[in-house]
């Protein structure tokens, strides 16, 4: 047809034209659905508005009286956050060994990639409240809960550096008669040495981030001050809490993006 | 006697490292040594618990076992509402992220001051915790799924639109030019010439973030603010630890089917 020579159109994203409608009929079906199913109280939207107004009413100006709560609270993120990197990067080391593909046996790369996709999959939070449930109240939960959260990450990354590895080296290892642990201690550890050293430090930062929010419920750390502020209604120092953890994480972020650049 | 040459002298024996780089990585060492040292002996922790740990774990464990399925069809609904609440707040973000992204990538935007405002959204939006977010719509909205679906979004439009704005900014530039030699307008440049170019990382990125949203959707019910969540915490409230292990099970089910659908999606769109 001369209409199609003449006039240009934009070629489609999906090009089978059942299929794109399809797909958009299906979309638009389920946003009515569940949009429609939403249980929206306007008048408790309201009602909240004027809360809302109450807490912010409440939150400013930010209280900063109570410093040394704050600092101490601050340090304990700190330790929890070192801790946990330290331990978390000493078992993601044989956990990743473990689930790296080119290295180990089949049932031991499932069992490691087992373990990594378990300790991946719960958010720190629920991994928090069991921890406190078993080991009570306090920074051990924390550091436990944040071990777990490394693996989840610095194993399952490293897995992947180890199995992108030059294997000439290891077979030369091999060839001379070397022992597996001297393989892996001369042929694959200086090859991923850099990225264990790069996601270690990755770790500090997002584990720092992550233990402000296991402390709300009960893991020890700055968290624990700012549920103890809220559930207190003191919003002002809530406020305060809030506005320097957002302020270490940018510092954090920072400062591990400049030694991350350094050593790369 | 016979003079050796300087060269040989550094060629007998071999290192890895300069003696500079050996000082600095000791160094380097010791001072991670020491500040993990500080932390451990200045942790406010009860060693008895750190011992007596696992067998406290064993214990609980051994409560847990075997999950208990006679409270499943409630399960299942929460985890429907689950994955209802990541679906609908990571549209919504995507759609809302769209203009901050436009502003804060430096070539399309129309000022610096659209570009600072655009990057404060994006950072505010990023620094405060989904879980921070969902304390503060719980009190507006109530306790629900309303105010979930408004946290996970508040916290993805930072996330979305800054990648999405990085995206922006590594366009070619040619396409753009060309279109503004023919006098095409503003809204057809950005529809020809940038929507094209970013929309795989623009589908990826929205894809990565459902998966994320996912989880982080699995612990808004602790707050209150609906979801799996929810029966977690009335299981655990209630020492229900069997309930805890199916729900725990579910929850592993649902990241595995998210994992397994997003990487399908990733594969047929790029």
């Amino acid at each position: 047809m001369s209409t199609d020579r003449t006039t240009w159109r934009k070629p489609a994203f999906i090009k089978n034209p059942t299929l794109r409608y399809g797909l958009y009929a299906a979309l638009a079906i389920y946003v009515v659905v569940t949009l429609a199913t939403l249980p929206i109280d306007w008048e408790r939207v309201s009602d909240g508005m004027r809360r809302a107004q109450r807490i912010f009413n409440g939150a400013f100006p930010p209280n900063f009286e109570r410093s040394g709560l704050l600092i101490d609270g601050f340090l304990e993120s700190l330790k929890i956050a070192i801790l946990a990197t330290v331990g978390g990067i000493a078992l993601s080391v044989p956990l990743a060994f473990m689930a790296a593909r080119n290295i180990s046996i089949r049932p031991i790369y499932f069992l490691g990639r087992g373990i990594i996709i378990v300790a991946r999959s719960f958010h720190p939070v629920i991994v928090a409240i069991i921890f406190v449930k078993a080991v009570g109240f306090g920074p051990f939960a924390g550091a436990l809960t944040l071990v777990v959260y490394s693996i989840g990450f610095v194993a399952k990354l490293l897995a992947e550096r180890i199995e992108e590895i030059d294997f000439g080296q290891v077979e030369a290892m091999r060839s001379v008669g070397a022992g597996f642990l001297s393989t892996l201690v001369y042929a694959v550890m200086p090859q991923i040495m850099p990225r264990l050293v790069g996601l270690g430090i990755y770790q500090l930062d997002s584990n720092l981030r992550a233990s402000a929010v296991v402390g709300i419920v009960g893991a020890g750390g700055i968290g624990a001050t700012l549920a103890n502020a809220f559930g207190r209604y003191d919003y002002d120092f809530a406020l305060a809490i809030t506005m320097v953890i957002v302020g270490v994480i940018l510092v954090s972020e920072a400062v591990s993006g400049f030694i991350r650049k350094r050593i790369a | 006697m016979m003079k050796t040459h300087p060269l040989h002298q550094t060629l007998d024996h071999w290192s890895r490292f300069t003696l500079r780089q050996r000082l600095m990585r000791y160094g380097g060492l010791m001072c991670t040594l020491l500040i993990v040292a500080w932390a451990l002996s200045s942790i406010d922790v009860i060693w008895e618990w750190v011992w007596d740990a696992p067998t406290q774990m064993g214990d609980l464990f051994g409560r847990m076992m075997p999950p208990d399925p006679s409270n499943l069809p409630s399960i299942l609904e929460a985890i429907w509402q689950t994955v209802n609440i990541a679906t609908l707040a990571t549209m919504f973000a995507v759609v809302m992220s769209l203009p901050v992204a436009y502003i804060s990538a430096q070539n399309t935007t129309p000022n610096r001051v659209a570009l600072w405002i655009g990057r404060f959204i994006l950072v505010s939006s990023r620094s405060v915790n989904t879980i921070i977010w969902a304390l503060l719509f719980v009190a507006i909205f109530g306790p629900g799924i309303v105010a979930g679906i408004v946290a996970i979004m508040f916290r993805s439009i930072g996330f979305l639109g800054k990648l999405l704005g990085e995206a922006i900014e590594e366009i070619d530039h040619k396409p753009v030019e060309a279109l503004e030699a023919c006098g095409a307008s503003r809204f057809k440049i950005v529809l020809y010439a940038i929507v094209p170019q970013v929309m795989p990382a623009f589908f990826a990125i929205a894809i990565l973030r459902w998966d994320i949203n996912l989880r982080e959707s699995t612990v808004l019910g602790l707050v209150g603010a609906g979801g799996i969540g929810m029966i977690l915490q009335g299981a655990i409230d209630t020492f229900n630890w069997p309930e805890v292990s199916m729900v725990l099970l579910t929850i592993l089910a649902l990241v595995v089917f998210g994992e397994v659908v997003s990487s399908y999606m990733r594969k047929k769109i790029l």
